[in-house]
């Protein structure tokens, strides 16, 4: 290891050993200190920008630690944004908000971990409703992690409210049917019969035997339904079997990434409403009343965001400055 | 217990970050264990999910009147492993036709409905706000959007003159959904470093109220 590599290591874990056994905890800065990190950070951005023009750009290190420090900074920052209800979420909550007591809603959870940040703000903010309003939730995934997210949101549900923890029971008012592998050849099989997908829900209790199920055989019985999606298979499948094929209502949360590929399902229709990441999370959280991670971690991405435009910005003036140089 | 998880995820969550500095041996360590872990964790999955509970507990069913069908599946997945063995390697060839067939009829049908024929519909149709002011623009831009993208892909005549300057507006639709997509995906790689941070940060150090 060369010396500057084992400085920057020492310096690495002397920071973390700090962090975890000497400062305070939690940490939470006033506004005034909001603001002068703030600045501290915009005046940074001010010396990279005039050492770009000098002609000395900063190397990529530097840019990853300044990314690194806009998400993280504002964990401790009190600002409040202003969030706008976009139609698009506004109307998942709509279709949410309609359904009576007792209504049926299938939900699939087709992500894994990496995804959670962005979709399982949206779940847990979904499932606490729909418990507090006596919805009823078949939860699946075509994603083999995805059922253990569902159940990471009921239990976030529950700790969340404990009360719901007496008032929710297994098999009756939510079923976790778990993975099933055969990505939209699954969908297509229970368009016909749930049960020739899932003979057994997660905890191998038989189909039959769960209540929650006695009349649910296909989507027609299921008066709405949710898919939490980080790609494929995902929301795409779905609408193209469950959706149009079944006329199964759907709604569905995506990560940003994939958001631009169904918003024209939206427009089209076949989609009633869309989550496209944090954002979208952030603003159902605030519609259902429930905020959580995603509205702490909207200043985060939106200061991330100023950051990495900056960065744009920056970029092409040292790209015009050696386009300049170079002629 | 926990404890020690948290501190081990956060020190492989370290390890994975600190390729951002420069290629090294517990970046390389966290990688392997990650790749290592991913494929055990595949294999006991498709293991219960589809010998265990798919195929053992559906031929023992005997209610099940097609759970002769599985052995048909199951075959074919035997079938798929002779592609270890050299002089039988052929065999796999089956259950691979299956599912490339199965595939392309599943897809040939469902992309042309829904994303051919019901976009093409809704590209059409008006809106159902037709007649505000912003109806009048949305419609206005998807049908141009629609059509300068379409004659831009139209590579059978010269782009030049008035076609020419069509396709050159459809490639700035093209340009503008780009860069539309570039934003979304950097969304989301940051909501994915904000989920390690939050971890961290919070859960490790303690320091997120």
């Amino acid at each position: 290891m060369k010396t500057k590599e084992f400085i920057v290591t020492a310096i690495i874990i002397v920071v973390l050993l700090l962090c975890k056994f000497v400062l305070p905890k939690p940490i939470q800065f006033s506004p005034t200190i909001s603001w002068i990190v703030t600045i501290l950070l915009g005046l940074v951005f001010a010396f990279i920008f005039y050492l770009t023009i000098k002609g000395k750009p900063v190397e990529r290190r530097i840019v990853f630690l300044l990314v690194g420090i806009s998400l993280v900074v504002p964990f401790f920052m009190q600002f409040k944004l202003p969030l706008k209800i976009s139609p698009e979420v506004q109307q998942v909550y709509d279709k949410l908000a309609s359904l009576p007591p007792g209504s049926k809603v299938l939900a699939s959870f087709d992500y894994d971990p990496p995804s959670a940040p962005e979709l399982q703000p949206m779940a847990e903010a979904f499932v606490k409703y729909a418990f507090e309003h006596d919805i009823k939730i078949i939860m699946m995934g075509l994603w083999p992690q995805g059922p253990q997210q569902a159940n990471q949101a009921v239990e976030a549900a529950f700790e969340e409210n404990p009360a719901l923890r007496d008032q929710v029971k297994y098999g009756v008012d939510y079923v976790n049917l778990g993975f099933q592998s055969g990505n939209e050849f699954v969908v297509l099989r229970m368009g016909e019969s749930f049960k020739s997908m899932f003979p057994s829900d997660l905890n191998y209790t038989p189909y039959d035997s769960i209540p929650l199920l006695k009349n649910v055989s296909n989507f027609s019985n299921i008066d709405w339904s949710i898919n939490f999606s980080a790609g494929k298979p995902g929301t795409v499948e779905w609408i193209q079997v469950a959706v149009d094929r079944y006329n199964l209502p759907m709604s569905a949360g995506n990560t940003a990434v994939q958001a631009p590929m169904v918003y024209p399902y939206l427009n089209a229709g076949q989609l009633l409403g869309l989550m496209g990441g944090m954002s979208g999370a952030a603003e159902f959280e605030k519609l259902t009343n429930l905020p959580g991670k995603a509205t702490t971690f909207l200043l985060s991405q939106t200061f991330a965001h100023v950051v990495v435009i900056l960065f744009i910005i920056i970029g092409n003036v040292a790209f015009l400055r050696s386009r300049k140089e170079t002629k | 217990m926990e404890t020690f998880g948290i501190w081990l995820a956060a020190l492989l969550t370290i390890g994975i970050i600190s390729f951002l500095y420069k290629d090294n041996v517990l970046y390389k360590a966290c990688e392997s264990i990650f790749v290592g872990i991913s494929a055990g964790y595949w294999f006991i999955t498709y293991y219960w999910d589809n010998l265990y509970r798919k195929f053992y507990l559906g031929v023992t069913d005997m209610d099940n009147p097609h759970r002769f069908f599985l052995w048909i599946a199951f075959a074919l997945g035997v079938m798929m492993l002779t592609r270890l063995i050299g002089k039988i390697g052929w065999l796999s060839r089956w259950p691979l036709a299956f599912i490339v067939g199965a595939t392309a009829g599943l897809y040939m049908m469902t992309y042309f409905v829904s994303n051919a024929f019901v976009q093409v519909g809704a590209t059409i149709k008006l809106p159902p706000d037709f007649g505000s002011v912003g109806s009048y623009i949305s419609f206005g831009m998807i049908a141009l959007g629609t059509f300068s993208g379409l004659v831009y892909f139209f590579f059978s005549k010269e782009h030049k003159g008035v076609f020419g300057g069509t396709a050159k507006l459809g490639i700035w639709f093209l340009m503008v959904t780009f860069g539309a997509s570039f934003g979304y995906t950097v969304m989301s790689r940051m909501s994915l470093m904000l989920g390690r941070l939050d971890f961290l940060f919070g859960e490790w150090l303690g320091m997120i109220n």
